[in-house]
């Protein structure tokens, strides 16, 4: 890919500036910032996972948060006091990633012939019926531990370098919410460049094309089947993924974590952000974990200032002013914040005589 | 049942009914390699279920046919593009928010096999494959005469590029019989005679076209055979000249009682 020097320098800035962020925020804001930039890079991640399936191709998915579920219920499992297994986080995350692939494809297989309202049900359904399974399954053999959920999950250990604890490295000490943005910013890059390169690809064009026309993707060669079961394992695979660093970061794990209302959250990012458009839903996710954030902790104090009492509890305000805001994006922006424009590619350059000439 | 070799398309006794309704019954007709087969009928008289049956998108309920001396008889739509038989569509059923280069390149999906891990890589073959659909891309694109720049989307297409866009399309799936749903529908009479140019280029390189169209002029000044179906039956069946004054056609587009 051929940059110009304008966006070469933006990367530049922006790198950097994603290089330094955990310091800024925690020297700005606090160290709770650190955090919750932590768990931004998680929902980015989930929203570029459910973006294959309902942005590429265009297959809305209301039960997203249960492959999610599914790979932090594998890593607290393997990882955990609960059957005394320790198995290495190297192991246990891609497990936790494929078992989430096998159940994207097991969501995917009975919902073939169903589209738009109807998929989403029964996809409501299954994200309902793996968060009541893992709020059930304490008995009458205990594996999940029911609703109390699982404790001292084990820290995301890379060999011996310990995630959980501060490290000193090149003369700079790292917290363990740092060390853990280091880590979920390089998964987060690598999902965003999983996602590109699907994106323009022979199995991209597949997607797109079951998205505008089933009828007539079939009808070009298009085997149906396959490539929406691809749609719904690479999704859950990337869910999966980030169940397992979820599950590694908080320790905990309970049923509550993977309602109806965190699905219905990662879809707004995507929908929020523009659909199809990678650009597009980490901006949703972004804005989606920071705004509530920034409400929550300034809603409080700025009452306080302008009224000098607080009239409205933060968080239901919080709810409020989110509302409002889907509302006002989808009737002012109903393709999204950044919608996903026709890509002028890098290769028409090659043939643009054949335009120039005709 | 053998065949001679020069047909191409093969159909025996073939029905269909949705509930009570018979869209077709007791269809036979065979294709020729090479040539360009014509299907006319009055509205509703089981053109497009034909096509559809031809296609996958409908199973027959009795009967069989052939293609390329394979049976087809319960067979989905991609394996029978896989086949060798590339339709359009009556209403036009373009990927409308890709642009039309993207249009072409998606039939070329079934030509080409690079998977999950091509598209990740990039390696040298995955590359060399996607060049290589770009190339035919545009290609496709000169070859049924498309002005518009290659990254207009579908949808911004005039109505008989996205017609033409339509077959580019079908060809990209290398085909060998193209089907085509009413092509000229909606067309003027200019745009109808290069359409008339463009069949007669396909059918020179060595494509087999079959052409559904109420343009009864354009079917017999273009078809080296013709069926007639009327109430899903096959009442005619011959050259042009046969059909154009065979009574049986002439009752069935006229009504009444012609003799």
């Amino acid at each position: 890919m051929k940059l110009n020097h304008k966006s070469s320098v933006l990367l530049v800035v922006l790198a950097v500036v994603l290089l330094f962020l955990p310091f800024i925020a925690d020297a700005l804001l606090g160290r709770g910032w650190v955090r919750i930039l932590d768990f931004a890079l998680l929902y980015i991640m989930l929203a570029l996972g459910l973006n294959i399936v309902v942005g590429y191709a265009g297959l809305l998915d209301l039960g997203y948060i249960a492959f999610f579920a599914v790979g932090a219920y594998c890593y607290a499992l393997l990882g955990s006091p609960q059957f005394g297994l320790h198995w290495p986080f190297w192991i246990v995350l891609p497990l936790g990633a494929l078992l989430a692939c096998v159940f994207g494809v097991l969501l995917g297989a009975p919902t073939l012939r169903l589209r738009g309202d109807y998929l989403a049900i029964v996809t409501l359904g299954f994200g309902e019926i793996v968060r009541i399974f893992l709020n059930n399954l304490n008995a009458p053999i205990n594996i999940t531990n029911g609703p109390q959920g699982i404790n001292m999950i084990d820290p995301i250990r890379l060999g011996t370098f310990s995630l959980s604890s501060e490290q000193s490295l090149f003369g700079l000490s790292f917290p363990a919410v740092h060390l853990h943005y280091y880590l979920f910013l390089a998964c987060t890059l690598l999902v965003i460049f999983i996602s590109m390169r699907l994106q323009d690809s022979r199995i991209g064009r597949a997607w797109a094309a079951i998205r505008e026309d089933e009828v007539a993707a079939t009808a070009m060669g298009i085997n149906t089947r396959n490539i929406k079961l691809l749609a719904f394992a690479m999704g859950a695979t990337f869910g999966g993924a980030a169940g397992g660093l979820f599950a590694g970061l908080q320790g905990f794990v309970s049923p509550e974590s993977f309602g109806l209302t965190e699905s219905i959250m990662v879809l707004c990012m995507v929908v929020l952000g523009g659909m199809g458009n990678i650009k597009g839903v980490v901006l949703g996710g972004v804005l989606l974990v920071l705004l509530p954030e920034a409400l929550r902790h300034g809603a409080g104090p700025m009452q306080q200032a302008w009224f000098g009492k607080t009239y409205i509890d933060p968080e239901s305000l919080r709810m409020l002013l989110f509302g409002l805001a889907l509302i006002a994006v989808m009737l002012l922006r109903p393709a999204g914040l950044w919608p996903s424009r026709q890509r002028q590619r890098e290769l028409t350059e090659e043939h643009e005589d054949y335009d120039s000439t005709r | 049942m053998t065949q001679p070799a020069d047909t191409l398309l093969q159909l025996s006794a073939v029905g269909k009914r949705f509930g009570g309704l018979v869209a077709l019954s007791d269809v036979t007709l065979h294709i020729k390699r090479g040539e360009i087969y014509g299907l006319i009928g009055p509205n509703g008289a089981g053109k497009t279920t034909l096509f559809n049956i031809l296609t996958g998108l409908y199973f027959l309920d009795t009967g069989s046919f052939t293609f390329d001396n394979n049976s087809y008889t319960r067979c989905p739509p991609h394996r029978l593009a896989q086949a060798g038989i590339a339709r359009t569509f009556q209403n036009i059923r373009l990927f409308a928010n890709m642009s039309a280069l993207e249009n072409i390149m998606v039939g070329r999906h079934l030509r080409t096999r690079t998977g999950i891990w091509g598209a990740l890589t990039r390696h040298a073959a995955a590359r060399a494959e996607e060049a290589t659909t770009l190339q035919r891309a545009y290609e496709l694109l000169r070859y049924v005469g498309i002005s518009c720049p290659a990254h207009t989307l579908a949808k911004n297409l005039s109505y008989g590029e996205q017609r033409r866009l339509e077959i580019a399309r079908a060809l990209a799936t290398e085909p060998k019989l193209l089907a085509l749903d009413e092509p000229a529908a909606g067309m003027n009479a200019t745009e109808t005679a290069s359409l008339k140019t463009l069949l007669q280029a396909i059918r020179a390189g060595g494509i087999t076209v079959l052409l559904i169209e109420h343009d009864v002029k354009l079917i017999l000044g273009l078809c080296d055979r013709v069926a007639v179906l009327d109430y899903g039956k096959k009442i005619a069946e011959g050259v042009p000249d046969e059909i154009r004054n065979d009574p049986a056609v002439i009752t069935a587009y006229m009504g009444g009682h012609a003799t």
